[in-house]
């Protein structure tokens, strides 16, 4: 138990000196690897919690994709002039003031909470069986907030919208500018090579084991984007223009599939987003399997970045 | 019998942390990027070698052996291949980023 407690206060207290260093590192480069192992870090702490859906989400978006994304937006500023802004007096204070505010707040949040918390857990549970499902995170993201789940896939492909539209005109439908090695280095096409087979095995298990352990759509479809990014960054494959009509297909088909499945709820269960009885279970994997796919394709996207060059014809 | 098992474990994951925290003062300690490549990958491939080897007894059947072995493995390919990618890095002209 001590040893437990020792490990949790020294966890703690190396996430809250990481989380310092980040804000303090001056240079964005380390700021970016700093980043990168507090969001490590921090999925230990989900685990510690017993949060193991939050800690794998946490360690392949927290600390994968969104250190993929800002280390593509420091490279994209590198050698360009970039006018540093410094902040005004007043503006400083008003930053500290929301800060302030955001501390209080989230102080009075963790140290008056109430001696029973609200929870739903246990009528979550007590339900969880007629969905067929054995996780309960997957029970509430596919059946109890389903709708949040389905908006959340939706914001996801209005993200990769967003970073194409930065794209010049004549430019849009052309193909990202993701940085791909120039000279293709022995070592790195014999990564691509070896580790997809094993790494698309584990993406798929992750969605599959989701229904029933920790894992799911989004942690299974961060593995499958690693993977297509590894092999089109050793030049195994070209990055497909985002015009490309399998593209498109591969981005939508999870949100449209769920979509379907919702409005069909309409007539065989009585409400959006309803499951007819018994048919829960496949209903949400097709979903989940689908989601995977596209949640795969739109974070390797995003990370390859704005359409920058034509196809050649 | 047990207690041999255990005994096993112990000394076995010792000297894999052993090497972890020698392989961390030469990732603080040591000149230059090549050496400081080479602490670091010395502890994955030694270090974390040496700890699945003693966690084997303790895990329950042969699935979860795998399991672990099939870790260690994963860590010595990436850590190898990307210490690699480094230090040719390393060896181009420019800043890094």
């Amino acid at each position: 138990m001590t040893y437990d407690l020792a490990f949790d206060i020294s966890l703690a207290g190396l996430l809250l000196a990481i989380a310092l260093w980040t804000i303090v590192a001056r240079a964005i480069f380390p700021a970016i690897v700093l980043f990168m192992v507090y969001g490590l870090l921090l999925g230990i702490v989900w685990v510690r919690l017993s949060a193991v859906d939050v800690a794998l989400t946490e360690a392949a978006i927290g600390g994968g994709v969104t250190s993929m994304l800002l280390l593509g937006a420091a490279a994209r500023l590198q050698g360009k002039n970039v006018a540093s802004e410094q902040l005004g007096l007043p503006g400083r204070l008003a930053a500290a003031l929301l800060c302030i505010f955001v501390t209080a707040g989230l102080a009075y949040a963790v140290f008056l909470r109430p001696e029973v918390a609200a929870t739903l857990a246990p009528m979550a549970k007590e339900n969880l069986a007629e969905s067929g499902l054995g996780n309960p995170v997957a029970g509430v993201l596919f059946v109890y907030r389903a709708l949040d789940t389905l908006l959340e896939k939706v914001v996801l492909l209005l993200a990769l919208v967003g970073v194409w539209s930065l794209a010049k005109d004549e430019m849009w439908g052309g193909i990202p500018g993701l940085r791909v090695y120039a000279q293709p280095s022995g070592i790195l096409v014999y990564l691509a090579q070896v580790l997809p087979p094993i790494g698309i095995m584990v993406g798929i298990y992750m969605f599959w084991a989701g229904a029933n352990y920790p894992g799911g759509a989004f942690q299974g479809g961060t593995v499958l984007a690693a993977m297509w990014l590894l092999v089109m960054m050793a030049r195994l494959q070209d990055v497909p223009a985002t015009s490309a009509p399998w593209v498109r297909l591969c981005l939508v088909v999870g949100p449209v599939a769920f979509l379907a499945i919702g409005l069909s709820g309409f007539v065989f269960a009585g409400s959006f987003l309803g499951y007819p009885e018994g048919h829960a279970k496949p209903l949400i994997i097709i979903a989940e399997a689908t989601l995977t796919l596209s949640i795969g394709v739109t974070l390797a996207l995003l990370v390859a970045g704005p359409p920058e060059r034509m196809p050649q014809r | 019998m047990k207690i041999a098992i255990d005994i096993f474990t112990v000394a076995l994951v010792s000297a894999g942390a052993f090497f972890f925290m020698a392989g961390t003062v030469g990732l603080l300690r040591f000149p230059d990027t090549l050496t400081r490549l080479h602490a670091l990958t010395k502890v994955d491939n030694l270090g974390l070698g040496l700890i699945v080897a003693g966690l084997l007894p303790q895990a329950d059947g042969l699935l979860s052996a795998l399991k672990l072995i099939s870790v260690w493995i994963l860590v010595q390919l990436s850590g190898a291949i990307v210490s690699q990618l480094i230090a040719q890095a390393t060896q181009r002209p420019g800043p890094p980023t």
